[in-house]
């Protein structure tokens, strides 16, 4: 290491390393996006197989295939791999290999600090994989892990569930920090706030809702490691606490945590929309204030999550009130995606169509999210399947489709080959079917009245379920094509261009395809 | 030590084989810990995850000096590292704040409603029909479950002596602050000795005090919600005094190795931030865990 690093000047301009050392000891924010990018698509496919367990179990009435304990396991670890593992690493991953290009950064603020944030995601996950396979079985409480299911009747294995999301929450304040100081610290030399690409806004603002949440989300997790091992009662009312506590410090992380999966897709979305509507981005400054007032708002709004808890009246209205005024810089975007689009001359390459889907089905689960904002009504829906309906809404097809979106907008810069048009298209059409297939339903069995996170369910329940089931192994092999059309396109394919798309804009498409393993290493002059 | 090279490049350092290792140790050390709890033995999973730790984070800060030493980070760098320490801190002000937000909200809305007073006071009355709510809990809701302590901790005597050490040794570390700006090297080492004295003197009054609560007063982390946040917070206080004196002591070293200049010591200044930032929290808990 000493000679590498006194030999640091004499040759600067060099390649990747060989062999397993390049990705173990990597400093680069490519090789690092792209560990992210790879593990979260594994992780994907992991808590993917996790729902098909579920949704194979829910296809008929009854008990077929797996034990009601074990089912409680699968849609625990799903949310949490889907969740930690799968959303989160990806636009990490993103905002790794895009952010130094976007503001013309040489790399990350922190290289080696990056290299750690990415490692100890493998090792957190194995742990909380291996949990399936001890005594007791895996978590079993959900994935938001209510007290006192998660503590005194908790399996043994959620300490090590408790120790894996503390690796896991430094991983991303870490992450975070790296990302806050590139942004602040090294954008290029006329590269002013309001000129930023709006996924660095996006980013940078996600990232101070990251170091805000994750050491609350640590905060609970080690009262339920005292309260388990240490005989604390912070969620004991026996001993003057509350199991209550439990779900407002959870939320208090748990709701700016969905707008941290969600905020990194806007900011996508508004790169992708413009570049093939061939238009310059509608309302830009609006955009960065909209996303700044979501990410304020979102600390206000956590009890929305638990109005039939029991709170006192004067705080179900203020929640409630609260929560619907994140419908007015939502709409904002909405508005000014749709406004980018008016009279644009578009073409729907796959990026686009799975930003158009973006669109429309978030807004569909912004709306069911409105729904669930009325207390009253929501005394109704709470803990059924309109709950489930509206998170996948804007998870899937929110969340998901946008990731999907950037991968087929920024392959060519990553491989430097076209991807497959003509796949990408069928893939995006298979997956567009299946998420609604699979998740529109779930709305009519959850206002009729059927419960989430139950392996049996009423016979009046069975159609809507069984439709509901082969919509999601649709979606879910569809994603085999996904990873076909990726490991076709890093290996061979059309050369692509350093700009292969008319209407994009930003340094990224400055550079060569693929892009160099060191880029702008001299910062560029940004007019 | 040529900090005027003319290096205008950002500094991206080689591969290097510390991240995954320090990975690989986090893991190793909070597996063993998990295994412990649970009953395995698996201590020799968590001192081998520990020792990884502390060599790898011995040698990265050695790798981190050395460069600086070496004039490879130029001022653009030097600012990345003041807002990671800056925002590090920030996320450890959350955390604390999670732990007090539990204990305002146990004392404002919980402890009312268990003595059955307030929106959902019916629940208390309900179930603990008997218990009546007094902060600090002398009485539990369940006391054969949780024994109540049969005191508290009397603010006025080793508490109000260990706010009077931190606050001391917060004006002394900036005393040695400035004597290292002035390049007044002897005042420097001096202050600094004297703010590790201050520090250590407070762990180990706090460490008199934890004694004293479990022997005397049956104050322990089980009797009930009282001891639960008292220990917790001050147990968490107390843990980032201790991590925050180690840092003063390598500063202390690194001050009588000849490092630091008037100009260039952020190593230096990040310490400082920390032990201020401890003993803002100590301010704090003095006033809303142990006064009021």
């Amino acid at each position: 290491m000493t000679t590498a690093i006194q030999n640091h000047s004499s040759h600067d301009h060099h390649g990747p390393a060989k062999g397993i050392g390049r990705w173990l000891y990597t400093t680069n924010h490519k090789d690092i996006g792209t560990m992210y990018l790879w593990f979260s698509f594994s992780m994907f496919l992991l808590g993917g197989a996790f729902a098909l367990v579920i949704r194979a179990e829910l296809f008929q009435p009854g008990l077929q295939l797996v034990e009601p304990e074990f089912f409680n396991q699968m849609t625990t670890m799903h949310g949490l791999i889907m969740v930690f593992g799968a959303v989160m690493p990806a636009f990490v991953g993103l905002a790794n290999w895009m952010i130094p290009m976007m503001i013309g950064a040489p790399d990350m603020a922190l290289p080696r600090m990056n290299n750690l944030s990415f490692w100890i995601l493998p090792f957190a996950f194995a742990m909380l994989a291996s949990t399936l396979f001890m005594e007791g079985g895996a978590p079993n409480f959900g994935w938001t892990f209510y007290a006192p299911l998660s503590t005194t009747y908790a399996p043994p294995s959620v300490t090590f569930f408790i120790f894996a999301v503390h690796i896991m929450g430094a991983s991303s304040i870490m992450g975070a920090i790296n990302i806050i100081a590139t942004i602040f610290n090294m954008r290029a030399p006329g590269m002013t706030y309001m000129k930023m690409p709006l996924f660095v806004w996006t980013w940078l603002i996600t990232a101070y809702l990251l170091i805000a949440v994750m050491p609350v989300l640590a905060g609970v997790v080690t009262m339920m490691l005292m309260d388990i091992h240490f005989g604390t009662s912070f969620f004991n009312a026996a001993g003057g606490g509350s199991p209550v506590l439990f779900q407002h410090v959870f939320w208090f992380f748990g709701h700016p945590e969905v707008y941290i999966m969600i905020l990194p897709a806007f900011g996508i979305v508004s790169a992708i929309i413009p570049a093939f509507s061939r238009k310059k981005l509608f309302g830009y400054v609006s955009m960065v204030y909209a996303t700044g007032s979501i990410a304020i708002l979102s600390f206000i709004v956590w009890a929305h999550h638990m109005f039939t808890v029991g709170m006192p009246y004067a705080a179900e209205v203020f929640f409630m009130y609260s929560t619907m005024l994140i419908a007015v810089p939502t709409g904002v975007k909405v508005f000014n995606w749709v406004a980018t689009m008016f009279r644009g001359s578009i073409s729907f390459e796959t990026p686009m169509l799975f930003s158009i889907a973006f669109v429309i089905l978030f807004t569909i689960g912004g709306f069911s999210g409105l729904m669930l904002a009325i207390a009253p009504a929501d005394f109704q829906y709470h803990d059924t399947y309109f709950v489930v309906a509206h998170f996948h809404y804007v998870l899937v097809p929110g969340a998901v489709f946008s990731i999907m979106a950037s991968v087929y907008y920024w392959l060519p810069k990553w491989t430097g080959h076209m991807y497959d048009e003509t796949l990408g298209k069928t893939h995006f059409w298979l997956s567009f079917v299946g998420v609604n297939v699979t998740f529109f339903p779930q709305h009519f069995i959850g206002l009729a009245g059927m419960p989430r996170r139950i392996p049996d369910y009423a016979l009046q329940f069975a159609d809507f379920n069984m439709i509901s089931s082969i919509g999601a192994f649709l979606f879910g092999f569809s994603q085999l094509l996904f990873l076909l059309i990726v490991v076709k396109c890093v290996i061979a394919g059309k050369k692509a261009p350093a700009k292969p798309w008319d209407g994009a804009e930003g340094l990224e498409w400055t550079v060569d395809s693929p892009a160099p393993y060191h880029t702008f290493e001299k910062p560029p002059k940004v007019e | 030590m040529s900090s005027e090279t003319t290096y205008e490049k950002y500094y991206v350092p080689e591969q290097s084989k510390l991240p995954v290792w320090m990975a690989f140790g986090m893991f190793a050390t909070v597996a063993g810990a998990g295994g412990l709890m649970n009953g395995n033995s698996t201590m020799w999973l968590f001192l081998l995850g520990s020792g990884i730790l502390a060599i790898v984070m011995y040698a990265w800060f050695n790798i981190q000096i050395r460069e600086n030493h070496q004039g490879l980070p130029n001022e653009q760098v030097k600012k990345s590292y003041v807002w990671g320490m800056g925002w590090f801190i920030f996320s450890e002000v959350m955390f604390f704040a999670a732990f007090f937000g539990a204990l305002f909200y146990i004392r404002t809305i919980v402890g009312p409603w268990l003595g059955g007073e307030g929106a959902k006071g019916v629940t208390g009355d309900w179930l603990y029909p008997d218990h009546e709510a007094v902060w600090p809990l002398l009485n539990n809701p369940n006391n054969e479950l949780f024994p109540p302590p049969s005191g508290v901790i009397n603010p006025w005597h080793l508490p109000l002596f260990n706010t009077i050490l931190l606050i001391a040794s917060s004006v002394t570390l900036t005393i040695a602050h400035h004597a290292l700006e002035k390049d007044k090297r002897k005042p420097l080492l001096i202050w600094l000795v004297i703010t590790l004295v201050l520090g250590f003197t407070f762990l180990f009054f706090q460490g008199k005090e934890y004694v004293e609560a479990y022997t005397h007063l049956d104050l322990t982390l089980e009797s009930g919600i009282y001891g639960t946040t008292f220990f917790l917070l001050t147990g968490f206080h107390g843990a980032h005094v201790t991590i925050g004196a180690f840092m003063i002591l390598i500063m202390t070293l690194r001050v009588m190795k000849g490092h630091f200049k008037p100009s260039d010591h952020f190593g230096f200044r990040a310490a400082a931030w920390y032990w201020h930032f401890v003993d803002v929290v100590w301010v704090l808990l003095f006033l809303f865990v142990y006064i009021i």
